[in-house]
């Protein structure tokens, strides 16, 4: 069970999983997420799908080696089984024929914007798509995203691969109309994209991802502010109102563990 | 009436000691005090304790078998009527069940049922545990949700009877609030562990990591070939206060706090890798089992001050006595009739302080108790570190969300026929917490047994 049929290497820090899962491949949509542990004594690391194969039976994870549990997840070799596999969790993301929809995913995320890239246009929408990341050497499926959006725009923080940073984004929404923007990756980036479109109107989901503990509505660890009222993004969401979301709250409510996480990496390192 | 001594103490690690480990605090009878507890039974011919058990068990019957040492015998006889009885010696609120019957109750000490029922359960497990013999699968296929104590009892019950059963669990062990909730220095999950591989045993199938309405919806499990369907889906959502500053960090739900703390062991990190942050001075909103789980909790994660922070007074605690004791030994603090209206935070977004208002006790309300009323003006400010809310729980909220024509209440428990715990959708059963709100291990077990013998007799009816 939850065997890991591919592992490929994006980036120095990005891992791709192929997992055979045929009941979640079965029933995943662009916008769940699945649950994982991988021994014994391990975290439950909540990770958003990237892609699904109901035929192959598999579905598809994308991740950054970002501290000790995932770091250790990249250690995880093809034919090895995943202890744990949970989901697939939350509402996917609504599809309909929006018309034409902005895209824009960063980072670790943009393997999971394809799959909404895929979908949406399957959906029949015209597609604008953004990948962000830090810099050029971070980049991944670029050649993937060409294929399915009709239009593409690749940025980096150092202007490594082009164009620099979010700024070319207020042009684009000046000059341009969408019906639509859907914005996955970074807390930050889904917060500065959420600020250049209010100003424009344009409806505007985000897909959040809070520290989460169970993933199934009952502990609250999750929960965010969205237009005055709390909801747990693993039920009530991961997409909701870029708009009405309380940015400031989560980003504190994100960093809340990272002192013990950096002792368990150091530790972590020196064991290894 | 024969007068009859004291009842037999059980030994529990001093207070002292206890409040630096998870070990379990109360540490059970040796064989001879089991032996002189149970030789204070009178053995009524006509008993009153067996009204008080919601599962039935012949008290007298299984106490006589351990007056004579045949503890062999005895553990037979209370497995007769409950798969669980490790836990329920444990955790069941005996003091308002069996043992408010028991005639020596009267005049003195009530027999130590509780005790005595897990001193058998533990000497089984010591000395092997015998399985009934798997009847010839004769009946239907039945699916469980939840591996909590309703849905273990519905599939121990069905299985005896011959069912093909499987439980289908999100979590990533088994046992509901058993494991996640109910603390290991209460309840250790070995012992949680070794009933669940004993419902293993009797031919149940358990499938972990299974979420019904995402994996499954209810009615694809018909569709899969399952006859019936019982749902025991819990009560594990968390209440919040909706006050300002609720989700600042270091605020905590009692649920995610012990989950952290049991389901994920956090008191171990970080050689368990799920972190749980506690401070100095921790406030506990809440007077029931699970605001002490979470106090006594704190303290052994190391708080140096715990505070339960309840808007009624002490007569009101809706907790245990014994509970309520315990957390006091360890030091636990009170601050009755108070309650909190506002969190405030540092420059970090974490908790600081807790604004909380004076309460007076006005006229029993619904539930009997007397009705807390704020003091107008008498707001005053605490320094708190770390808070966790243990205010209520309710229904779990996916099965409802996810299956159609399954009626609900405005509580969103779900509704069921009293005799049969049929819902609203034929076939389809419910019990424990999902119908009933929170309540206890044992109701849910009662609950169980009940919707156990109106599937078997529905699967018979179908065939
Ligand atoms: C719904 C959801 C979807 C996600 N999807 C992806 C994904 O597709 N790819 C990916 O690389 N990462 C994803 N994440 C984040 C991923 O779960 C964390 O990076 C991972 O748990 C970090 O663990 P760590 O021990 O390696 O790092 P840590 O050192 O523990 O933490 C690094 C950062 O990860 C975040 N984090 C830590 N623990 C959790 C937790 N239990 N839940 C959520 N975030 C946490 C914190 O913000 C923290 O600052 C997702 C998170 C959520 C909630
Ligand atoms: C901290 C705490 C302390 C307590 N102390 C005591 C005590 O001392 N004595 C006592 O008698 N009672 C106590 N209780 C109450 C008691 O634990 C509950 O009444 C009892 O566990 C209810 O049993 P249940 O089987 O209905 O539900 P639960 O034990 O809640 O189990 C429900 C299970 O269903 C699973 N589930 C939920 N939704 C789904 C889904 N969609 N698909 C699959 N699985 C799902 C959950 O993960 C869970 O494992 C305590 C409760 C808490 C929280
Ligand atoms: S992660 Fe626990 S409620 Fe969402």
């Amino acid at each position: 069970m939850n065997r890991i049929l591919t592992k490929r290497t994006l980036t120095q820090n990005v891992k791709l999983f192929e997992v055979e899962a045929p009941l979640i491949a079965r029933k995943a949509k662009p916008g769940h997420f699945v649950i994982l542990r991988f021994h014994e004594k391990g975290e439950r690391i909540p990770i958003t799908l990237a892609g699904s194969g109901p035929k192959r039976g598999t579905i598809t994870i994308v991740f950054a080696e970002v501290g000790k549990s995932s770091t250790q997840l990249g250690n995880l070799e093809e034919g090895d089984e995943i202890l744990n596999l949970l989901g697939p969790l939350g509402n996917p993301f609504p599809l309909d024929n929006y018309g034409t929809i902005l895209c824009i995913g960063g980072g670790v995320f943009i393997g999971a914007l394809i799959y909404h890239m895929k979908a949406l246009k399957e959906a029949g929408n015209k597609i604008v798509a953004v990948l962000g990341s830090r810099g050029k050497k971070h980049l991944f499926f670029v050649e993937e995203a060409k294929e399915v959006a009709d239009e593409l725009y690749v940025t980096t923080d150092d202007g490594s691969a082009g164009l620099e940073g979010l700024v070319f984004l207020e042009d684009l929404l000046k000059e341009r109309s969408f019906d639509h923007v859907f914005t996955i990756g970074p807390t930050s980036l889904q917060k500065e994209v959420s600020e250049m479109t209010r100003p424009h109107g344009i409806r505007t989901t985000v897909n959040l991802f809070p520290i989460m503990v169970d993933g199934m509505g009952m502990c609250g660890a999750c929960r965010v502010t969205v237009g005055g009222e709390t909801k747990f993004a693993c039920v009530d969401g991961p997409d909701f109102d870029g708009h009405e979301v309380d940015f400031d709250e989560l980003i504190s409510r994100m960093r809340v563990y990272n002192p013990q996480e950096k002792i368990a990496m150091i530790l972590y390192q020196r064991v290894v | 009436m024969a007068a009859r001594g004291p009842q037999v103490e059980m030994p529990k690690q001093p207070p002292e000691e206890r409040v630096d480990n998870f070990d379990e605090v109360a540490q059970g009878y040796t064989e001879e005090m089991a032996i002189e507890e149970a030789l204070r039974c009178l053995t009524c011919p006509n008993p009153q304790c067996i009204k008080g058990c919601p599962v039935d068990i012949d008290i007298p019957g299984f106490i006589d078998l351990m007056k004579q040492g045949k503890f062999d015998e005895a553990i037979k006889e209370v497995k007769e009527k409950n798969a669980l009885p490790a836990i329920c010696g444990r955790v069941c609120p005996q003091e308002s069940q069996c043992q408010k019957f028991c005639i020596l109750g009267i005049k003195g000490d009530p027999i130590a049922i509780g005790r005595l029922e897990r001193f058998v359960a533990d000497w089984e497990q010591e000395h092997g545990v015998e399985v009934p013999g798997n009847p010839d699968n004769n009946g239907g296929k039945v699916a469980v949700v939840g591996a909590g104590p309703a849905g273990l009892t519905v599939a121990a019950e069905l299985a005896k009877l011959g069912h093909d059963v499987t439980i289908f669990e999100a979590l990533h062990n088994a046992g509901g609030v058993l494991t996640y909730g109910i603390p290991q220095f209460r309840l250790p999950k070995e012992i949680v562990q070794a009933e669940v591989n004993y419902v293993q045993k009797l031919g149940v199938t358990i499938n972990l990591d299974a979420m019904i309405g995402k994996l499954y919806t209810i009615s694809e499990l018909f569709a899969d070939g399952f006859d019936a369907v019982f749902i025991g889906s819990g009560a594990g959502l968390t209440r919040f206060l909706h006050v300002p500053g609720e989700n600042l960090n270091g605020i905590y739900s009692a649920n995610e706090f012990l989950i952290r703390t049991n389901l994920m062991r956090a008191y171990k990190f970080p050689e368990y890798d799920t972190p749980i942050n506690v401070g100095k001075i921790v406030a506990v909103i809440g007077g029931g089992n699970v605001a002490m789980d979470s106090a006594r909790s704190a303290l052994r994660l190391g708080a140096e001050k715990v505070i339960i922070v309840y808007r009624r007074g002490r007569e009101e605690l809706p907790a245990r006595l014994e509970e309520v004791e315990n957390a006091e030994e360890e030091g636990v603090e009170f601050m009755l009739l108070n309650n909190p209206v506002r969190f405030k935070g540092d420059d970090l977004g974490r908790v600081k302080q807790m604004e909380v208002i004076r309460m007076e006790l006005g006229e029993p309300d619904e539930s009997g108790r007397r009705r807390p009323i704020p003091v107008e003006g008498s707001e005053y400010l605490i320094d708190v570190n770390t808070v966790v809310i243990a205010i209520g729980q309710t229904p779990n909220p996916i099965i409802q969300r996810t299956t159609e024509g399954l009626e609900t209440t405005r509580w969103n428990t779900i509704v069921v026929d009293e005799e049969t715990m049929q819902t609203s959708i034929e076939g389809v059963y419910a019990g424990g917490d999902i119908v009933s709100g929170t309540a206890t291990v044992i109701s849910a077990m009662g609950a169980g047994k009940k919707a156990a013998k109106a599937i078997h007799e529905y699967i018979f009816k179908k065939s």
